[in-house]
């Protein structure tokens, strides 16, 4: 029988190391996975690449993921901090302790539906001309330029949704979903905190992502973003 | 909501940010599609006419973004690009990033209207990287607003706080995209992006021509029947 749902955090987690790559869900306060992330935090590894929409929301999660070496490596859209003075994540970038790819929003959430659904690499017209894409292989289709992008994978996707069945099967509300359902594709191991567990099932129609994707679900209250 | 009465301020006297909001939202079309960035453009929201049917996209994943929740009545799960905690509109719906940026990115939008730090008479936009030595970058969805909206609207102010212009013949600041500007509202002047030519259509009363063109860093055009920029007193006077 299948049951994807883990009792405690520490089963949620399970098999997370350092030097790992893991997808965060995430846009302003909606679907950002607190308690996992704050978890993260706690496992004191090293190395990690994060790949997340806003580096701000995760540091405001918890910020201890940006101490002591944890992150190595961050591909996002947004790496910049809310106060004039430079975030501790920035200042690390600055002093060249994590490298940092930042992208353009829409091909961000491109790569990762590109790697989530076996398509390797695609021309995308976003940032042709500017410094971002400096060198890069570009080619023309009915007169206009386009970049080459390729597809982004991980090994964990955290995630938060709303309602969750012991299949996996998941339910968003609001603007929940955001870059989730995607990075849930692309990782080869998804684990989603939700609100609620339906015992009897999501009905087929409400099912916003199918749980072939999802490999553990933990229930766990929404918490403030700031600690 | 209703139009109040238009203002009598001193001759040449820049126009708010409130008034450049309203400026940009009267050229809205009934059944728009719109993104609005953060900041000034926002603001377009509340002053485009009440008579006029819009759709507000959010890049997040909404389409009919409604008014901000009212104290205490928010969804934390249900937020704006601004973070704001929003509702939905009669007829609103909301999806993932990637059908998000689909709709953006495969031409859908009838207009974005951004915020820049400079646009060039070329239509080339730098708004993301302002080159601080302590921050870091944030492109977040402007490059693919910039390239995929069938028409791209600017809000800025005319010149930098150091007074420096801000319509240039190239941008200094890294580029956003290239070519892509429409039309460019600011507290002096509204400016359509015509063959690479900036084309006055509108000018503050009391500015004369030689006055703008001396702020602006690229040569400018004035359209034939360049009409006075006149907006409503939006600031409970000035």
């Amino acid at each position: 029988m299948i049951n994807k749902v883990v009792g405690d955090l520490a089963a949620a987690m399970a098999g997370i190391q350092s030097d790992a790559s893991i997808m965060i869900s995430g846009f302003s306060n909606a679907g950002v996975p607190t308690t996992l992330v704050r978890a993260l935090g706690a496992m004191n590894l090293t190395g990690l690449t994060l790949i997340m929409n806003a580096a701000r929301r995760i540091d405001e999660c918890d910020a201890s993921l940006f101490n002591d070496r944890r992150v190595d490596h961050v591909i996002t859209t947004a790496f910049r901090g809310p106060e004039a003075a430079p975030a501790n994540f920035e200042q690390q970038w600055k002093r060249g302790e994590l490298s940092l790819e930042i992208l353009p929003q829409g091909t961000f959430a491109e790569r990762i539906r590109a790697g989530g659904a076996g398509i390797p690499a695609f021309f995308s017209p976003t940032a042709v001309g500017t410094s971002l894409v400096e060198g890069r292989e570009q080619r023309d289709f009915n007169g206009q330029t386009y970049v080459l992008e390729e597809a982004l994978t991980a090994d964990f996707a955290l995630l938060r949704a709303q309602k969750a069945d012991r299949h996996g099967n998941l339910f968003f509300r609001g603007t929940q979903a955001n870059f989730g359902s995607a990075m849930a594709t692309a990782a080869r191991t998804t684990i989603v905190e939700v609100a609620e567990i339906s015992e009897t099932g999501l009905r087929p129609e409400e099912i916003h992502l199918p749980g072939i994707y999802v490999q553990r679900v933990l229930q766990a209250p929404r918490q403030d973003q700031i600690a | 909501m209703s139009t109040p009465p238009l203002s009598t301020p001193p001759l040449g006297t820049p126009l708010t940010r409130n008034q450049m909001a309203w400026r940009a939202a009267q050229d809205l079309a009934d059944g728009a599609y719109v993104n609005l960035g953060l900041g000034m453009p926002v603001l377009a929201a509340n002053y485009a006419p009440a008579e006029r049917e819009i759709f507000y996209h959010s890049e997040n994943g909404i389409l009919g973004v409604g008014p901000v929740a009212l104290p205490g009545q928010g969804d934390p799960e249900l937020v704006d690009a601004g973070s704001q905690l929003v509702t939905l509109r009669d007829g609103a719906s909301v999806f993932d990033s990637v059908a998000s940026f689909a709709m953006i990115r495969g031409g859908h939008l009838d207009i974005t209207i951004l915020g820049a730090f400079q646009v060039a008479a070329n239509g080339d936009l730098a708004n993301w990287d302002a080159l601080s030595a302590e921050k870091g970058p944030l492109i977040g969805g402007a490059m693919d607003l910039s390239m995929g909206a069938k028409a791209v609207h600017i809000i800025m102010r005319h010149t930098t706080r150091e007074g420096e212009a801000r319509l240039v013949t190239a941008c200094s600041y890294p580029l956003t995209v290239r070519g892509r500007v429409n039309r460019v509202y600011t507290d002096l002047a509204v400016l359509d992006i015509e063959q690479g030519q900036l084309v006055v259509r509108e000018i503050i009363p009391g500015l004369r021509h030689d006055e703008l063109a001396a702020v602006t860093d690229a040569p400018l055009t004035f359209a034939a029947d360049c009409r006075e920029l006149i907006a409503p007193d939006l600031d409970g006077g000035i």
